[in-house]
């Protein structure tokens, strides 16, 4: 039995590596044969950046079982420490392949220690209070970048923390030649967009790898226990904080890299973008795809990200219709009597309800 | 002065996010459920009471009282569609249903109103001059600060005392027994989504006279913050909910006229960050220890 599921486990592991690549090259190939118009290519990369971002957030909601209303922040933390890292290494390194890469790496890590600097408090809480926490730590987290103006010259970063509002950019002081690079509240203005799709694809790649073979090892087994009973696994022995923390960093880092991604894909960005409202467009794409379903956080995201894109033509009303669909697909698959109804309609789907009963 | 002028104006603040808080928290109390649409509904008051007093021509208190009657029966209307087939649903469903019917609320508000600021009147106008006009405190904060205070009382009495409030309190400690004692536990969260509902109508009229810029957005960050005031204090506690509410509105007040206008929410959440590592119910919540 444990060995027909492992097998199970591991063939759909290797489907959604394979279903992402085909997807990949599929685009590309629309791509350069001009099969997509310029807003649709545009959407490319957001979208590769929301997948790594709701795999990560599943990371934490599924399968760490804790819900987390802050995530955007560290996306934001690694857009704007990416961006910071690109542009001030421009002149150093001129290839934008290279430039992009230690971005996303810069990006991973900043967020992954303030990932690890905020999961020491938040991570004694648990349930609503745990959630109103990191939704406080998102929101302290936009602010405090909303007051950053950072440049770079020739002698290297300058950083100014804007607390009274009343500092600009030209207290930086910059020599000749040096740019600016953050401008408080308007945020990161004339960056270079190096982002790009190959980029988002090997992003989302090294997630799946990460947070995949996370879940199967040990490591994911003694984070899952933990979900299922907190007191059970404490009481065989695993470390609830070490696990959340290394859940929970995990989680951040990647949404880290996957912001770095994001910033480097826009010449404007502010850090009002990454708001309360973005933690939540991402839990709404983790929680429809299913939670601790990796392979559903990416479907929905995709579906998800397009809808509102493809009800451009309804122009006023499309936020209405997202919405609306929202509700009736949670009263759907959360209610007793929708739940048969969609089994009599569907003859796979009562044996798959009842296998999760 | 200054310090006394910051006191003053965080009460009267404190006192709008408590009314929203009550809401939040009985709501909270009885369906174990965050109602993230409970800023929306505040925004929808606040357009009905616009409405009914600068198209219609009502009088001001008529006008909220209106606005109190139509989302008393959205309230009870977005409960009864959205919320009670979930009732036995996990619930990060519910919490993503609500996040729909606040996306619902939002853009429905956006069509009928439109994205551009109406600038509200106040409920009530004029100030009041004291200390040779050093201190000034507009009627509006007193009206908000007397508000709070009534209702608190009449949300505790309303709880501790009539059948309807023990039958609350009964739903709110377990639903299975309450029903098992005859109680209709479905009138009874519909009621407390017609209280709450009915609350966050009062809290519009009030928070559009603070800052009268009425827009489809103008619930989501007051109902953000009454629902950390919530929690604050220890969410599903009526007097904590106040406390919170008032607590919350002092310290953003005295954050933004002494430290940093920019960073005053930061502070708000970072005292809120401390009390609840310091206090991990809130400030008069109760802490029930975990039994094996």
């Amino acid at each position: 039995m444990n060995f027909k599921n492992r097998n199970r486990s591991a063939r759909t592991d290797m489907l959604t590596y394979l279903g992402v690549t085909v997807a990949f090259i599929i685009l590309t190939v629309l791509k350069s044969t001009g099969g997509l118009n310029r807003s649709q290519s545009g959407l490319l990369v957001p979208i590769c950046c929301y997948i790594v971002m709701a795999v990560s957030l599943n990371l934490t909601v599924g399968i760490m079982g804790e819900l987390s209303l802050g995530h955007a922040g560290f996306m934001s933390v690694g857009a704007f420490s990416g961006i910071i890292a690109a542009m001030s290494l421009a002149d150093i390194i001129p290839s934008p392949g290279i430039r992009l890469a230690i971005a996303m790496v810069v990006g991973a890590i900043m967020a992954g220690v303030v990932g690890f600097l905020v999961g020491i408090p938040v991570l004694r809480l648990r349930g609503d209070y745990l959630a109103i926490v990191t939704l406080a730590f998102g929101e302290i987290l936009k602010e405090l970048i909303t007051c950053l103006i950072v440049g770079s010259d020739g002698k290297g970063l300058h950083i100014i923390f804007n607390i009274t509002g009343s500092k600009t950019a030209d207290d930086l002081h910059l020599l000749e030649g040096g740019r600016v690079i953050i401008k408080g509240a308007q945020g990161a203005t004339g960056t270079q967009t190096i982002a790009t799709f190959t980029a988002g694809f090997i992003l989302i790649m090294v997630t799946l790898l990460i947070v995949q073979n996370m879940i199967r090892s040990r490591t994911g087994r003694a984070i899952m226990a933990i979900r299922d009973n907190r007191i059970a696994a404490e009481s065989v022995g695993i470390s609830i904080t070490r696990y959340k923390m290394i859940a929970f960093v995990t989680s951040a880092a990647l949404a880290g890299s996957a912001g770095a991604l994001f910033g480097l894909n826009y010449s404007n960005l502010a850090a009002a973008k990454f708001d309360f409202n973005t933690s939540i467009l991402v839990l709404v794409f983790v929680v429809l795809g299913g939670l601790g379903n990796i392979w559903g956080s990416i479907i929905a995201t995709v579906v998800l990200y397009i809808l509102p894109e493809a009800l451009r033509s309804f122009a006023t009303y499309r936020m209405l219709i997202y919405a609306i669909v929202l509700i009736l697909v949670m009263l759907a698959t959360n209610t007793a009597q929708m739940k048969t109804l969609l089994g009599k309609l569907i003859p796979g789907r009562k044996k798959e309800g009842a296998d999760n009963e | 002065m200054k310090f006394l002028a910051y006191l003053i104006s965080g009460i009267s603040l404190g006192s709008v996010y408590a009314i929203i808080a009550l809401g939040y928290t009985m709501v909270y109390g009885i369906a174990k459920m965050l109602n993230f649409a409970h800023g929306d509904v505040i925004m929808i008051g606040g357009y009905i009471s616009f409405i009914a007093a600068n198209y219609l021509g009502l009088p001001t208190l008529v006008s909220v009282i209106v606005a109190m009657a139509v989302c008393t029966i959205l309230g009870v209307v977005i409960e009864g569609l959205a919320y009670r087939p979930l009732r036995s649903a996990p619930s990060l469903a519910v919490l993503i249903t609500a996040i729909g019917v606040s996306y619902l609320l939002q853009n429905s508000a956006l069509l009928i109103w439109g994205a551009n600021p109406k600038s509200y009147t106040p409920v009530v106008s004029g100030t009041l001059h004291l200390f040779d006009g050093q201190l000034t405190i507009s009627y509006v904060s007193l009206l908000t600060i007397v508000a709070c205070i009534v209702i608190m009382i009449a949300l505790t009495l309303f709880t501790g005392r009539t059948k309807m409030g023990k039958a609350m309190r009964a739903c709110s400690e377990d639903k299975g027994a309450a029903q098992l004692m005859g109680i209709n536990v479905n009138r009874t969260i519909s009621l407390t989504f017609a209280i709450g509902s009915a609350l966050a109508a009062i809290a519009g009229a009030l928070l559009c006279s603070f800052s009268p810029t009425l827009m489809p957005t103008t619930g989501s960050m007051p109902g953000i913050k009454a629902f950390t005031a919530a929690v604050f204090g220890g969410i599903g506690s009526i007097p904590g909910a106040f406390l919170g509410g008032i607590l919350l509105g002092v310290i953003e007040s005295l954050a933004r006229g002494y430290i940093s206008t920019q960073l005053s929410n930061s502070i708000v959440f970072a005292v809120l960050i401390v009390v609840l590592l310091v206090r991990p119910a809130g400030l008069l919540g109760k802490y029930v220890p975990e039994k094996v």
